[in-house]
């Protein structure tokens, strides 16, 4: 299988897609309401983390 | 010398900080409580406890369980939305220079005892491992261990995560009497995982990075295309291989300089006695431009 040469312009156009499909995940799961889980969740005592269960 | 030897320098001083910064809720450890404040929405790049009393932000591992777990989502577009932005910027520069964990490992690997490396076989399959705990403990049990109401567990978390026992576990439990009357089962395996896991740093450099961790496993991923890169200039290198003998990863650093298993300590460049590895941060203009001469050549 032919291996694709990793040019500076090609890495550059990977990162932005890359870059561009992070922030619009991160708009997105703002948009669903998933930030209200993730608070919920970090300002609790994780009784599993901390192995109490 | 001076120049080669800088990075090594403020490596220690930067995962100290950073140390510092994501559990910096000194409070948190005089009360024996967490901190509930906002900045727990963000999520912090490295595998940082939650329920540390220090900590500050969220673990983005931790957070992507809660999420997949709870009965109204099934994947976490937030979270991973983070992973990928971290990824792509920094890729695994967050083991080598910002994660807590990583950091102790190699404290504890300071250690002078006899030092092992596993035999090259063993160790490549062994680094699959991360990836299974990845799919296995952080995405799949959340997603079909689901009770009746269809909430879940995380499952990495409760079962294997060495910081959440370390960081959150005994801080709590050394100052909350209610939770040392709960600890059972589940927390003497979980202290007994840990314990091994530390020994193994003793005679094994940053077993939980190469083996374990599933978020090193997912920066992995963006090493080939995240904006630092290591670079090796091939009309310097000599090909002594003192760069790979001197890695902490066993990277093949002559053949593959941005695997997914290198942590971007930079020990390979401050070894190179030609200086022909660099960390490069974004891109090099140089490196656009000569391309740019070449293909222009090539058309006349």
């Amino acid at each position: 299988m032919k291996q694709i040469k990793l040019t500076s312009k090609r890495l550059a156009v990977v990162r932005a897609i890359i870059l561009f499909a992070a922030v619009s995940m991160l708009l997105f799961g703002i948009f669903r309401g998933e930030t209200t889980v993730v608070l919920q969740k970090g300002v609790r005592i994780c009784l599993e983390c901390i192995g109490i269960g | 010398m001076k120049r080669k030897n800088i990075l090594q320098k403020i490596r220690p001083a930067v995962q100290t900080a950073a140390a510092v910064l994501f559990n910096g809720y000194a409070a948190g450890f005089a009360k024996g409580k967490i901190f509930t404040g906002k900045t727990k929405l963000f999520c912090v790049p490295v595998l940082n406890c939650y329920s540390c009393p220090g900590a500050l932000g969220s673990c983005p591992i931790g957070s992507l369980q809660s999420v997949i777990s709870d009965r109204k989502y099934s994947f976490s577009f937030y979270v991973l939305g983070f992973i990928m932005l971290f990824g792509i910027i920094l890729g695994r520069v967050v083991c080598g220079f910002l994660c807590p964990f990583g950091f102790l490992q190699e404290l504890i690997f300071k250690i002078p005892l006899k030092k092992v490396k596993l035999n090259r076989k063993l160790d490549r399959l062994f680094r699959y491992l991360k990836y299974i705990i990845l799919a296995v403990f952080v995405f799949g049990l959340p997603l079909l261990l689901s009770d009746k109401y269809g909430a879940s567990s995380p499952y990495f978390c409760k079962w294997i995560c060495p910081a959440g026992t370390l960081e959150g576990g005994f801080s709590l439990l050394a100052l909350n009497e209610s939770l040392r009357s709960a600890a059972g089962g589940l927390f003497v395996w979980k202290t007994t995982a840990l314990i091994i896991i530390l020994l193994l740093c003793i005679f094994i450099e940053r077993p939980f990075c190469k083996y374990l961790c599933p978020l090193g496993a997912v920066y992995g991923l963006f090493n080939r295309f995240s904006f630092f890169r290591t670079e090796i200039d091939k009309s310097k290198c000599t090909s002594c291989h003192g760069c790979e003998r001197v890695c902490p990863m066993q990277v093949e650093v002559l053949k593959d300089p941005n695997s997914a298993e290198c942590i971007r300590c930079g020990k390979c460049g401050s070894f190179c006695p030609e200086s022909a590895i660099k960390l490069e941060a974004l891109f090099s203009l140089e490196k656009v431009s000569k391309e740019k001469d070449s293909s222009c050549k090539h058309r006349e």
